[in-house]
């Protein structure tokens, strides 16, 4: 950067030699205010999305920067939000993003006191056993009349509603193959 | 150069910061109380545009279900709630003939014959026309910009604290850990892009809206009229008038009641509107900081 | 709605800006008080009143919309002659059972027709004794299956029932309906609701000059009206009203569910409940000998559109066991694990306590607070073997072992917890695809953003690769009992880092293949003879031309009003459901105002905006042959296509186990007598007399004044349900930073209770604190000559996170409505003092102590 340019720069001098006499304005601007522009703007991509919140399904732009969401806003062209969101819905950044969330399994033995760590291919296989053994000892494929019953009563579940439908669908799907009945929602709560 | 650069009527106070003619329109909020449902979307809409942290307390003020208290370096919306007892409108006043068990000293199911109103109103810095706190500040991060906005540059400021006592409205405030000056900036970096600020976007009732000034003023004249054909006679606006004591606010409301009852100062002045001798004073001795300072850069930069 | 749905609020808004009238009827004073014309205060728990009161205004008016009535209404069927009315039996209608506490149905029929219960639920309650199960301690009937399918499906009905055009005999419908709500008079409303009469004439007026050929109103509603032991019929009582002013079916009127999750409503759709399969098709009982032709045959109608139920249900097989499922081996209906009663998550967690529940996964739910008797489902989670939680923070479900209110009390200790607990961590939804359906059965896609960190990832990766792990280890088993496992078809493609299922490939197995296995684009053309697979027949065609229509995302400024290219909706992407009833019998719209479907004589189909709610092509003269069955079985002018008899339903002859018409019941516990009947409570409500679970007594009842207070419980805007999406951010957090208690002046004044001090709330189950917010909208309720005060409490609370408080939903109790099992947690009783709770084992004292003062030694009380 040339002389002229670091003296054309500096405040007084544009408040001398220019239209803002009183230095309240353009002659206060600084280079890093000259500079400044929205996140959604230098994001590499936006996401649609819906608000996770409640069930009137405003809809979300997800901004991501260098594989991070930078912001989630509404999206004007929604016809059911009109690009408005509500103070839980605008939230959404942090609730995504933050630091609260739990990154790694956490085990807890039986009768102990503490977590321990565990990766997750141990977990996925040690509830799978979990799931077959207690399957194979609670199995009914009768009951006392004689009533076919195939199922078990020892494995249950319960669901949020925020629950995507693909994945409440591939629970239903695989729990009822299992035999499992007891598999509830919050819908029902 | 205009008149009234420091107090008074001012059509243009973008020229007047010294940008080109060719400038932006000058921008503002309208907020219309009497559409906020008070969800506070704007206060967290804000927090999550700017990165501004959660100020807490956690803890409960008491004040209705505001528990953000007020404007403050780290929350740039502040949704007031007011809960009243105002006269009932339909209720007949006689009594109605039931029988009446209430315990001795009165009914407490009567409450002399009012009802509860519960207003809601979203603040936020006013960008005033003639803002105080722009002019005391010694280092130029609190400017103008070509919007018409006022909004502080946090590289630039110092932390010297004058703009606090000068802003009339006590919008500003200072970052305990700085000590930097915090307050709305409508969203310049938006601003910037076209787009809205993050409280207007978000409003779900279109309590906030956002745009050109002239015509937020026609539109809230406008609103007020249909408001009191519809027999809400207390609709009134506050700080639209270019001639009140701060030139008029680029952030404007209308409100249902008097504006001390929403924490608004009823007639608000702008404190530096008498001090235009002060003001040369403080200029001629920047300008003689600022010719050392400039010299040392030459020096520097050889 | 303003407090839950803020930004669905803007269409009220936008509706009262261009001259709507916004009544609020509501036990607290809320925001969305404060922006309506009107605020209503009523009692917690009796609505049913004050809606039944609106009914007898309407009908003493003649206020009801004749034509609509006549023709779309079931007003004109004829009742048998052996139903029993409220009128006649002080409160319970005929076939009521005092020893099982439910209903034998079958005199709650139309003349002349045989109607079954509803879908799913007709070999059961009543009709079956074995099936009655009653727990050893006492418990009311646990009756199978909900009526939920009813939602979608109607109850099926054979036969023509007798009707009479003119409305005029005794026991046709319309009759019926004006002697049993002729008592809900305005003076009665006030005795009950506290509403004072001349508000409510005042609603009344409103909602009868707004409503007719010219214009419309709508209802919304929210748990409010579910949470009862009567909830469903709250419902009821709103559809008698809205047909009886014919505002179902036409733009701007209907009544509307407001729901509180993101898909809650395709929860339902697409189940994780127990007594239903996709669609709504009834999970099947257990039977001697049923085959799948048995089953459908109960279930399916003859009339409308279930009496393709066979083609719904072949698909949804085909769907999971592929080519496995064959019409020879009645295409695996056998490999359907068989329902023997109430399974539902209450039972459930008293099944755990008992012993015979091992295993639980819990997935972004945090029962631990967010469910009614928290103690009950925390006595639940230690008496598993294992427990696997899923969730994005560390919830108080995952975290009961350590920090629980019963270690803090003594009661258990975690060195005696034996439950092995899993915590996985979650996606959220930004970093996964896949759709939400909405409160308006809008089903919308999301798109991965970025992928999970860490250990994080969808629910549909963990249970596609669960799944496979247990697939795998189950290949070459012999075991019958396996093969549905290894019969399932589970062959989606992954891709990514971590072998991430295809969203889309799940939906479009949910949204039906043909027999060339491209995607179907309607119900309509699902066989019931294997050649088309599709997991849920009312999403079909949500793949419709391979496109993922959910995902569509036409701006709105480039469309109508109805945006039909904004998501799909199901049915086939309808907006209005039974939107033919927009038009007359002839299919002319009733006002040019209130247009919307009409019938094109020259194009020969119904046009408008919205995709038509009837077969397109069908005119409005048709007349069904005698023998047709199905959807070719409805009339030209009977718009409500799903239900049997193609009409609205002012009586519900079948699908309900509580009675046919609403009437007003106090809740489980209420400081008054019912003024309308000898009968207290609905009588077919499930209880549960357990220890963990006692009720207070009622009026009348010794002890029912250590109880005096109302209770209903709440939400803010400014949290979301139990807390764990908001109690965690702090944005959120600081807005409402500590649990509180709404309290009038008055009651505040009575009990001694300051302004941001501490109060106790105590009930027979717990006791919570919380700071006390005094405030001008709590207003006592004055009825029958008495004061009754009601107090707020918000539910969001718990241990964990960054604001913490305690649980409203330690105060409650387990009671539920009978037909869908869903508890009462809107209105109960209660104690308020001054102060904080005692801590520690104190706790338990102070609780047994108000028990033994309200005479509950035992929770096995006997109750009315």
């Amino acid at each position: 950067m040339g002389v002229r340019s670091w003296i054309e720069r500096w405040p007084v001098y544009r408040q001398l030699t220019g239209r803002d006499d009183l230095g309240r304005g353009a002659a206060a601007r600084s280079p890093r205010t000259d500079e400044l522009r929205a996140r959604t703007a230098t994001a590499d991509r936006e996401v649609k999305s819906v608000c996770p919140f409640c069930a009137v399904g405003c809809a979300q732009r997800v901004f991501v920067r260098d594989e991070q969401v930078t912001q989630i806003e509404g999206d004007p062209d929604s016809p059911v939000s009109r690009g408005r969101l509500c103070p839980r819905g605008s939230s959404s950044l942090s609730l995504v993003t933050s630091p609260s969330r739990v990154s790694k399994v956490r085990y807890r033995r039986p009768y102990s006191s503490e977590w321990e760590d565990l990766d997750l291919d141990s977990a996925l296989d040690m509830i799978a056993d979990r799931v077959i053994e207690t399957r194979a000892n609670s199995w009914e494929h009768e009951d006392e009349q004689g009533r076919h019953l195939h199922r078990t009563m020892g494995i249950a579940s319960l669901g949020g509603a925020t629950l995507d439908n693909e994945e409440n669908y591939l629970m239903k799907k695989l729990y009822t193959a299992l035999g499992a009945v007891q598999v509830e929602n919050q819908a029902r709560i | 150069m205009t008149d009234n650069r420091l107090a008074g009527p001012l059509d243009d106070p973008i020229a007047e910061a010294g940008y080109p003619a060719d400038h932006p329109e000058r921008v503002g909020f309208f907020t219309d109380t009497s559409v906020c449902i008070g969800c506070k979307a704007c206060e967290v809409a804000c927090k999550e545009w700017n990165l501004l942290e959660a100020d807490g307390p956690l803890d409960l003020s008491g004040n209705s279900y505001d528990n953000t208290v007020g404007l403050g370096a780290d929350t740039w919306r502040h949704v007031a709630f007011i809960e009243q007892r105002v006269p009932a409108r339909d209720k007949p006043q006689a009594d109605l003939g039931m029988p009446g068990v209430g315990p001795p000293g009165g009914d407490p199911t009567d409450r002399d014959g009012t009802d509860v109103r519960w207003l809601m109103s979203s603040d936020v810095c006013k960008h005033c026309t003639h803002a105080a706190c722009l002019d005391v500040c010694p280092t130029g991060a609190l400017m103008r910009t070509e919007y018409g906005t006022v909004m502080v540059q946090d590289d630039i400021c110092n932390g010297c604290g004058y703009c606090i006592p000068a802003c009339p409205y006590g919008v500003i405030d200072q970052r305990p850990n700085d000590g930097g000056a915090f307050k709305c900036t409508m969203c310049q970096d938006r601003l910037g892009d076209g787009l809205a600020p993050a409280c207007a976007t978000a409003c779900p009732t279109e309590s906030i809206q956002f745009g050109p000034l002239d015509e937020l003023r026609e539109r809230a004249a406008q609103r007020v009229e249909e408001l009191h054909e519809r027999g809400v006679p207390e609709a009134r606006l506050y700080g639209h008038d270019p001639s009140d004591g701060v030139g008029g606010d680029a952030a404007f409301f209308l409100l249902l009641d008097e504006p001390e009852v929403y924490g608004f100062p009823p007639d608000p002045v702008v404190t530096t509107g008498d001090l235009p001798a002060m003001w040369r004073h403080a200029a001629e001795a920047a300008l003689a900081a600022a010719g050392a300072v400039a010299l040392s850069f030459l020096g520097g930069a050889r | 709605m303003a407090e839950a749905h803020p930004v669905g609020f803007q269409w009220v808004m936008e509706a009262k800006a261009r001259g709507a009238t916004v009544i609020h009827v509501d036990p607290r004073y809320t925001r969305t008080s404060a922006l309506a014309d009107m605020h209503v205060p009523i009692r917690a728990g009796s609505d049913i009143a004050f809606l039944g009161g609106l009914i007898n205004y309407v009908l003493r008016h003649d206020a009801y919309f004749a034509e609509y009535v006549k023709a779309y209404t079931n007003a004109p069927m004829i009742l048998r002659d052996d139903f029993a009315d409220t009128e006649d039996l002080d409160g319970l209608f005929s076939g009521y059972d005092h020893e099982s506490g439910s209903y034998d149905v079958r005199s709650w029929q139309y003349q002349g027709a045989e109607v079954e219960a509803s879908a799913g639920r007709r070999d059961e309650t009543g009709v079956q004794p074995e099936e009655v199960v009653r727990h050893a301690a006492g418990q009311r009937l646990q009756s199978a299956a909900g009526s939920e399918q009813a939602g979608s499906g109607g109850a099926p009905l054979r036969g023509t029932p007798e009707l009479d055009e003119t409305l005029q005999h005794p026991r046709c419908v319309f009759q019926v309906l004006k002697r049993h709500y002729a008592r809900y008079t305005p003076e009665m409303v006030e005795k009950v609701c506290g509403t004072p009469p001349e508000l409510f004439e005042k609603v009344a007026a409103e909602l009868v000059a707004n409503s007719g050929r010219e214009r419309t109103s709508a209802f919304a509603y929210a748990v409010g009206w579910t949470h009862h032991t009567v909830g469903v019929q709250y419902i009821r009582c709103a559809s008698v009203l809205q047909a009886l002013l014919g505002n179902i079916g036409r733009p701007g009127g209907g009544i509307m569910a407001l729901r509180g999750h993101a898909s809650i409503q395709g929860s339902t759709d697409i189940p994780t409940l127990y007594n239903i399969l996709p669609g709504y098709i009834p999970m099947p009982h257990a039977h001697r000998e049923q085959d799948l032709a048995t089953f459908i045959e109960a279930d399916s109608g003859e009339k409308g559109f279930w009496g393709n139920m066979d083609a719904y249900t072949v698909s949804l097989l085909k769907a999971w066991f592929g080519d496995a499922a064959t019409a020879d081996n009645d295409f695996c209906f056998d490999y359907l694990p068989r329902v023997t009663g109430d399974h539902g998550t209450f039972q459930t967690v008293m099944d755990q306590i008992d012993g015979t529940v091992k295993g639980y996964f819990v997935i972004g739910e945090n029962p631990a607070v967010g469910t009614a008797n928290s103690k009950q489902q925390r006595l639940g989670l230690a008496s598993l073997d294992w427990l696997v939680v899923r969730d994005l923070n560390m919830i108080e479900t995952a975290t009961f072992w350590s920090d629980g209110p019963e270690i803090a009390t003594a009661e258990m200790e975690t060195g005696r917890i034996g439950t092995e607990v899993f915590f996985l961590p979650a996606a959220s939804h930004t970093e996964k695809d896949g759709s939400f359906t909405n409160t308006q059965r809008l089903l919308q896609w999301h798109h991965t953003a970025v992928e999970p960190t860490g250990d994080a990832r969808s629910d549909l990766w963990f249970y596609y690769h669960l799944g496979r792990r247990i697939r795998a280890k189950l290949a070459g088993s012999t075991d019958p009992r396996d093969r549905p496992v290894l019969d399932l078809t589970w062959d989606y493609p992954t891709g990514g880092r971590y072998d991430e299922p295809s969203a889309d490939a799940v939906l479009r197995e949910i949204g039906g293949t043909g027999p060339d296995g491209a995607a179907l684009s309607s119900y309509v053309e699902l066989n019931n003879d294997g050649s088309t697979r599709c997991g849920c027949w009312i999403y079909c065609g949500v793949y419709a031309d391979e496109v993922n229509l959910s995902a569509r995302r036409k701006p709105r400024s480039e469309q109508d009003w109805v945006a039909l290219e904004w998501g799909w909706a199901w049915p086939l992407n309808r907006r209005i459901i039974y939107n033919r009833a927009s038009a007359d019998p002839d299919g002319n719209p009733w006002s040019e105002r209130k247009a919307y479907i009409r019938w094109d004589a020259e194009q020969g189909r119904w046009v408008g905006p919205d995709v038509p709610d009837f077969t397109a092509t069908k005119p409005p003269d048709y007349v069904p042959a005698a023998d047709a069955k199905g959807p070719d079985a409805i009339g030209g002018d009977e718009p409500f296509i799903m239900q049997s008899d193609g009409r609205a339903w002012l009586y519900a002859p079948a699908g309900l186990v509580d009675g046919p018409l609403p009437a007003h019941y106090e809740p489980e516990e209420s400081p008054v007598r019912n003024a309308l009947y000898g009968q207290q409570s609905n009588p077919a409500r499930q209880e549960y007399n357990r220890p963990e679970n006692p009720y207070h007594p009622v009026d009348g009842q010794p002890g029912s004044d250590v109880f005096p207070f109302v209770f209903t419980t709440f939400r803010v805007t400014e949290h979301h349900t139990a807390g764990g999406m908001s109690r965690w951010t702090p944005h959120l957090a600081e807005l409402q930073p500590e649990m509180f208690l709404e309290v009038s002046p008055e009651l505040a004044a009575e009990r001694g209770l300051e302004h941001r001090g501490w109060a106790t709330v105590v009930t027979a189950r717990s006791a919570i604190e919380g700071r006390v917010l005094v405030t001008d909208r709590a207003k006592p309720l004055r009825l029958d000559g008495r004061v009754i005060h009601q107090i707020g409490i918000p539910w969001h609370w718990g241990p964990n996170g960054l604001t913490t408080g305690d649980a409203a939903n330690e105060l409650l109790g387990v009671s539920l409505d009978p037909n869908v099992h869903i508890m009462e947690t809107k209105a109960a009783t209660c104690d308020i003092r001054p102060g904080r709770r005692p801590r520690g084992p104190e706790l338990v004292t102070y609780v047994a102590a108000y028990r033994r003062r309200a005479g509950l030694e035992t929770g096995l009380e006997e109750r009315p």
